[in-house]
C-alpha cells in the first residue's frame, strides 16, 4: 500500500516537475522577446536600423570597418542563399534546405548523375549551421550598436577599432583564444557527429550507392537490431557481448597488472628503479603498429613462438594462436594476453607516480598507532592507491571498449564466421569499420557508433560523477 | 647508528632471520623483474634481430619471410639499403615528419589556449563552454573519423596530406584536461599582482603563464608531435591504399606486408622500417620522459 502510494506521489512528481518546465520554457521566451523589443524601442535611429541592414548601427556611430565587416557578413549569407551555387553539382543555399528534406529526387542515369542524396544531407547540416551563425552575428551587431549608444549616453566616446583590437587582447582575451578552437571543433567533431547520427536514419548502404538516391526511414536501422536475418541482428548480441567482456578483461588484468609491477619497482632496496622503470616505458614509446604486428608474427603458423614450443616437445603440430577457428576462445585469451604486454607499463607508470606522493603523515599516524610495516602497505597504501585510481578504472574501461588497434592489428576479427562480416573477436568498433569502410553499409555503421556511444557516455557520466565525489572529499577512507 | 647496535644486541636471533628473509624477498623481486624484462624485449629485440638478418635460398634470393630461428645465419645491413633504395619509405618518413612537425605546432597552440581559457579566465559563458566540452569529449573520436572519410569523400578531399593535418590539429581543443589541471595550480595571486602592475590579459599569458608552464607546454608538443607517427587508423581511413606516395610510415609499412597481395616476403624489410621509424621516436620519448611522466600522473589523479 505505502509503495503505491509512493509511486503516485512520483509520477505526480515528475507531471509537476514537467509543467513547470513548460512554464519556465514560456517564461524565458517571453522575457527574451521583451527584451529584444525593448532594444528595439530604445535604441538610436542606428541600432534600430541594425535591425534590417547588419552593421548600420556601427557606421551610424562612424564605426566603419566593423560596419562595413557586418555589412559584408549579411551580403554575402544572402547572396549565398538565394544563388544556391553547385558545389560537385549540388546546389549549397535555400535549396538545400528543401533538398535535406527530400534527399533528391532525380536519380539520373550513369553519364547524367542528378541528385546525390549524400552531399544533399552533408550541406542541409551545413546551412543548418550556416543560419545558426549568422543569426549570432545579427545578434552581435544589434549588441555592438547598442553599446556604442550606451557610450554615448555615459558620455564617453564610442570604442575605435584599435581599441576593440587591444580589448581582444585584454579582457575579451578568451574570445581571441578560444576562437580557433571552436571553429576546430564545430567542422571536424560536431559536423561530422551530427552527420553520423543522421546517417542512422536513412537507408544509406551498399545497395543505395552513386546515382540511386537514399531516403530517411526512420528508426527502422535500430528495429533491425532486434528483428530480421540481416548481419546486424545476427551478430549483434555477439559482437557486444564478446566487447563488453574483452573490455572487462583487458582494464582489470592491466590494472591488476600495473599496480603490481609498480610497487615491485618502487619496493624499498630495489636497486637502479630508474632503468626498471625505463625499460618498461620503451614499450609506452614504441609505436603499436610494430608492437603488435611484430606480436602478430611471432605467434604465426611457421613463426618463432610455435616451432620454439615443438622443438620443446610441448605440442605437436602448430597452435593457431589468433586464427583458431575451432575454438574462438583461443585467438580471444591470446589477445587478452598480449593486451596485458601493451597496457602494463602505463598503468605502471601512472601508480608509481601515486605511489610516491602518499601523504607521509598516513605512515607516521600509523607509526604512531604501532601498525608494522606490512600493516601499513595493506591497510594505507592499497587503499590509497585504489581510491585515487578509481576514476583512471573507468576511464580505461571506456578506452578499451573503443580500442581498435589490438583487434585489428592482431587478428583483424579472425577468426571468422561464414556468412558475416564480424569475426569472433570483432569489437564494435572494428565491425563499425568493416561495415563503412570495406562495405559502404554506413546507416547499420552509424546505428553501431550511436549505440557505442550510448555505452561509453553512460561509463563516462559514471566516472564524472565519480571525480566530483572525490573532490568533495576529504579523505579516501 | 648506536640504536641499531643495541637493537642486534638485544634481539640478535630475529633480526638475522628477518634480514634473510627480506633478502629472499629482495632476490625474488630482482628474478621476477629480470623474467618481466625479458618478456617485455622479446619482441623488440626479435624485430632488431629480423631487421639485421641476411640469408639466402639456393637460387641465391635474399630470405624475407618469418623464420622459426632467432639468431639470424647471416648480419648485414642489405634491408637498410633496399628499404631506402627500393621501396617507398623515404618518402613516408618524409610525409610523416611532415605532417607531425604541422601538428604538433597547430595542436600545442588550441590545446593551451583552451586550456587557459578555462583555467584561468572569467567569463560568463564559462561554464556553460565546459559542459559542452564535456559532452563532446563523450562521442568516441572514432565516430567523427568515420563521418570525416564521408564528408571528404563527398568533397572529393580525401587522400591528401592537408586533409590528414586538419584532422589530426582540429579536435585538439578538447584534450584539454592535463593543461587545465596544469594551470589551476598557477596561484591566482601571481597573476592578479600582474594585473594591478598594469599588465593586460595577453600579456599575462605570453609572459608570466607561458614561461612557468615548460613542463606542460613539452608534455602537450610531445604527445602531438609522436601522435602522427603512431596512429595508423586515421591515416590508414583517409589516405587509403592506392595513394602509396602519401602514405604515412605506420600506413605505409602496413601496406608493405598486409596490402591487397599479401606479400609474406617482405618481413625482413618491413622489421627494417619498424627499426628507422622507432629509433628517433623512442628516442625523443625516453629523452622526454620525465615531462611524459609528470603529465600521465596528473592526469590520472585528476580523473
Amino acid at each position: 500500500m505505502e509503495q503505491k502510494i509512493e509511486k503516485e506521489d512520483k509520477k505526480s512528481g515528475f507531471l509537476t516537475r514537467l509543467l513547470t518546465f513548460f512554464k519556465t520554457l514560456g517564461l524565458t521566451i517571453k522575457t527574451r522577446c521583451l527584451k529584444f523589443y525593448n532594444r528595439f524601442k530604445e535604441g538610436s535611429t542606428g541600432t534600430k536600423l541594425s535591425h534590417v541592414i547588419m552593421g548600420s548601427g556601427n557606421i551610424y556611430h562612424k564605426q566603419y570597418l566593423k560596419g562595413f565587416v557586418y555589412l559584408i557578413l549579411q551580403v554575402g549569407f544572402f547572396a549565398l542563399f538565394i544563388i544556391s551555387p553547385e558545389v560537385n553539382g549540388t546546389p549549397l543555399g535555400l535549396k538545400s534546405i528543401v533538398n535535406f528534406f527530400t534527399l533528391g529526387t532525380e536519380p539520373g542515369d550513369i553519364f547524367n548523375p542528378a541528385d546525390n542524396s549524400m552531399l544533399m544531407l552533408l550541406f542541409g547540416v551545413i546551412v543548418f549551421g550556416l543560419i545558426g551563425m549568422f543569426l549570432a552575428a545579427y545578434n552581435s551587431n544589434i549588441k555592438s550598436s547598442l553599446k556604442a549608444d550606451n557610450d554615448i549616453k555615459a558620455g564617453k566616446k564610442p570604442t575605435s577599432l584599435k581599441e576593440d583590437i587591444a580589448s581582444l587582447l585584454d579582457e575579451r582575451f578568451h574570445v581571441a583564444l578560444l576562437t580557433p578552437a571552436i571553429i576546430g571543433i564545430i567542422t571536424f567533431t560536431v559536423l561530422p557527429t551530427i552527420f553520423m547520427i543522421l546517417i542512422a536514419f536513412t537507408n544509406f548502404d551498399s545497395e543505395h550507392q552513386g546515382q540511386v538516391l537514399f531516403n530517411w526511414v526512420g528508426f527502422a536501422n535500430f528495429l533491425d537490431i532486434f528483428s530480421g536475418t540481416g548481419e546486424i541482428s545476427v551478430r549483434f548480441l555477439p559482437v557486444l557481448s564478446w566487447t563488453l567482456i574483452w573490455a572487462f578483461f583487458a582494464t582489470s588484468t592491466n590494472y591488476i597488472g600495473g599496480i603490481l609491477l609498480a610497487i615491485l619497482i618502487n619496493k624499498k632496496g630495489v636497486k637502479l628503479k630508474k632503468m626498471w622503470r625505463t625499460i618498461f616505458i620503451l614499450t609506452i614509446a614504441l609505436p603499436q603498429f610494430i608492437s603488435l604486428l611484430a606480436m602478430r608474427n611471432l605467434l604465426s603458423t611457421y613463426g618463432p613462438i610455435n616451432s620454439t614450443l615443438m622443438s620443446l616437445g610441448l605440442t605437436d603440430a602448430p597452435i593457431q594462436f589468433l586464427a583458431n577457428a575451432a575454438n574462438p576462445w583461443t585467438a580471444r585469451i591470446t589477445i587478452i594476453v598480449i593486451n596485458i604486454w601493451i597496457g602494463v607499463p602505463y598503468t605502471m607508470l601512472m601508480t608509481s607516480g601515486i605511489l610516491m606522493n602518499v601523504p607521509s603523515e598516513l605512515y607516521e599516524a600509523a607509526q604512531i598507532d604501532g601498525a608494522t610495516k606490512r600493516q601499513a602497505f595493506f591497510n594505507i597504501t592499497i587503499p590509497y592507491i585504489l581510491f585515487i585510481t578509481t576514476p583512471y578504472l573507468i576511464t580505461s574501461f571506456i578506452g578499451n571498449i573503443t580500442s581498435f588497434n589490438v583487434i585489428y592489428l592482431l587478428t583483424g576479427g579472425a577468426p571468422g564466421v561464414p556468412g558475416y562480416k564480424a569475426g569472433e573477436t570483432d569489437l564494435l568498433v572494428t565491425w563499425l569499420y568493416k561495415l563503412t569502410i570495406d562495405e559502404s553499409e554506413y546507416n547499420i555503421g552509424s546505428v553501431i557508433a550511436i549505440i557505442t556511444f550510448i555505452i561509453t557516455a553512460t561509463a563516462t557520466l559514471l566516472s564524472y560523477r565519480r571525480s566530483k565525489a572525490y573532490k568533495e572529499e576529504d579523505a579516501f577512507q | 647508528m648506536i640504536n641499531t647496535n643495541v637493537s642486534i644486541a638485544k634481539k640478535p636471533k630475529k633480526f638475522k632471520s628477518a634480514k634473510a628473509s627480506r633478502n629472499i624477498s629482495l632476490v625474488l623481486s630482482y628474478l621476477t623483474l629480470v623474467v618481466l624484462t625479458i618478456i617485455w624485449l622479446y619482441p623488440i629485440l626479435w624485430i632488431i634481430l629480423s631487421s639485421l638478418r641476411v640469408e639466402y635460398n639456393n637460387a641465391g634470393d635474399l630470405i624475407g619471410i618469418v623464420v622459426s630461428h632467432y639468431i639470424p645465419k647471416g648480419f648485414g645491413f642489405d634491408n637498410f639499403v633496399n628499404l631506402f633504395t627500393n621501396t617507398l619509405f623515404p618518402r613516408w618518413f618524409l610525409n610523416t615528419l611532415l605532417v607531425s612537425s604541422v601538428t604538433f605546432v597547430l595542436s600545442t597552440l588550441l590545446t593551451l589556449s583552451v586550456a587557459y581559457v578555462m583555467s584561468k579566465l572569467k567569463f560568463s559563458a564559462r561554464k556553460k563552454f565546459l559542459n559542452i566540452a564535456i559532452i563532446l569529449g563523450l562521442f568516441p573520436g572514432f565516430m567523427s573519423m568515420i563521418a570525416i572519410y564521408y564528408i571528404l569523400k563527398a568533397l572529393q578531399l580525401t587522400q591528401t596530406l592537408f586533409a590528414l593535418m586538419l584532422v589530426y590539429s582540429a579536435g585538439a581543443g578538447l584534450g584539454f584536461y592535463v593543461a587545465k589541471g596544469f594551470f589551476d595550480i598557477i596561484p591566482n595571486s601571481l597573476l592578479e599582482s600582474a594585473r594591478l602592475d598594469g599588465a593586460t590579459n595577453s600579456q599575462i599569458f605570453a609572459k608570466i603563464v607561458l614561461p612557468l608552464s615548460k613542463p606542460i607546454i613539452i608534455y602537450t608538443a610531445l604527445l602531438a608531435f609522436i601522435g602522427p607517427w603512431m596512429d595508423f587508423i586515421f591515416a590508414r581511413v583517409i589516405l587509403g591504399e592506392t595513394n602509396r606516395e602519401l602514405h604515412t610510415v605506420a600506413v605505409g609499412l602496413y601496406y608493405m606486408v598486409y596490402g591487397e597481395r599479401v606479400d609474406s616476403n617482405v618481413f625482413t624489410l618491413f622489421a627494417a622500417g619498424c627499426v628507422v621509424v622507432a629509433i628517433p621516436i623512442v628516442t625523443l620519448f625516453l629523452s622526454m620522459q620525465r615531462y611524459y611522466i609528470e603529465g600521465v600522473t596528473a592526469g590520472a589523479v585528476k580523473g
